[in-house]
């Protein structure tokens, strides 16, 4: 029975990622895709040699880019079911819908935008083929202690919140959580490998627009996913009655 | 009319049952796995490291990989 209702949320979670992956797409297609173009016109102008083209770019800016954002979608999907498997009915008094979406913020926060703000995402023509290994190697560090900070500061927010209650055992997690990421941005080596002359606009309207696409991957994610998992998990119409009846009795 | 349809029930959000860890586990590390290695496949393969020879996961990944911010080359 609960091997089941795991499977179940599983599923749900990797169809939600795949939708939500849909939505990503259309947003990296309209507002990423431009910029791509415009960072690749760049580096032909300001390269001496001339690559062989493996995959063509039309095929590369749609089906590549599809294949790229849904896989990403399904497989976060996936993690992302399996960690509201851990987070339910643990974390506090929220209902499965809203689980799925402080979750989801949370993912959003600590898969993404805490790695991006020490190594943000780079356009084609910023980045030294010669260190990718490197790059690679921090990228990942940083998402990984970013993941395992976030768990270990829900864990620390759990076990104080008895003592200090709920607000304050929350303020003081986030506040660790803070202050450990801050030592690993100042303790990890700096990556900075914009050419010289690279348009600054370009730059910040490419890394807006892979922010972006995440926000829309990851609340969309939340969005879908609670909706399923609610009616997975609370499969009476009591949503639909007691919506209407609690406004009002005031 | 108002004290007969607010019951407590309707009110007071109701907390879900945890699920037991055991029954999470098996799901956990099989598909856990198994979709880290299709993130390797989007995010990493064919650039700082190769499983498979060539370019053509790289390339055909190439604007997925740059938008969805891991580092491309």
């Amino acid at each position: 029975m609960n091997s089941a209702t795991v499977r179940n949320l599983l599923v749900r979670g990797m169809l939600a990622g795949l939708a939500a992956g849909v939505l990503a797409l259309v947003v990296a297609y309209l507002l990423g895709e431009p910029n791509v173009d415009k960072a690749i016109s760049f580096e032909e102008a300001h390269s001496h040699e001339h690559e062989m083209e493996v995959v063509s770019r039309s095929l590369q800016s749609t089906a590549g880019l599809a294949t790229g954002v849904l896989v990403y979608g399904v497989a976060f999907g996936g993690i992302a079911a399996l960690a509201y498997c851990f987070a339910l009915g643990r974390v506090g008094r929220f209902s499965p819908r809203a689980t799925a979406l402080l979750l989801s913020g949370c993912a959003l926060l600590a898969v993404y935008v805490v790695p991006f703000l020490k190594y943000p995402a780079n356009p084609p023509s910023v980045g030294n083929a010669d260190t990718i290994g490197k790059r690679t190697t921090l990228y990942f560090l940083m998402m990984l202690l970013s993941v395992l900070l976030a768990v270990a500061a829900t864990l620390l927010g759990k076990r104080l919140a008895p003592g200090l209650g709920t607000w304050w055992a929350t303020v003081v997690a986030v506040a660790a959580f803070a202050v450990v990421i801050g030592l690993a941005y100042e303790f990890l080596p700096a990556v900075n490998e914009v050419p010289k002359d690279f348009p600054a606009t370009l730059l910040w309207r490419f890394r807006l627009s892979a922010l972006a696409i995440q926000a829309v991957l990851w609340t969309g994610f939340g969005l879908l996913f609670g909706e399923l998992a609610e009616r997975l998990l609370n499969p009476k119409p009591a949503a639909a009655t007691s919506g209407r009846t609690v406004p009002a009795s005031h | 009319m108002a004290q007969t349809v607010a019951q407590p029930t309707a009110t007071t959000p109701v907390v879900p049952a945890t699920l037991p860890l055991k029954a999470i586990a098996p799901w956990a590390v099989f598909f856990g796995i198994l979709m880290l290695v299709l993130l390797y496949f989007v995010g990493a393969e064919q650039g700082a490291t190769s499983v498979l020879n060539g370019t053509d996961v790289h390339e055909w990944v190439h604007d997925g990989r740059h938008l969805l911010g891991f580092p491309c080359h």
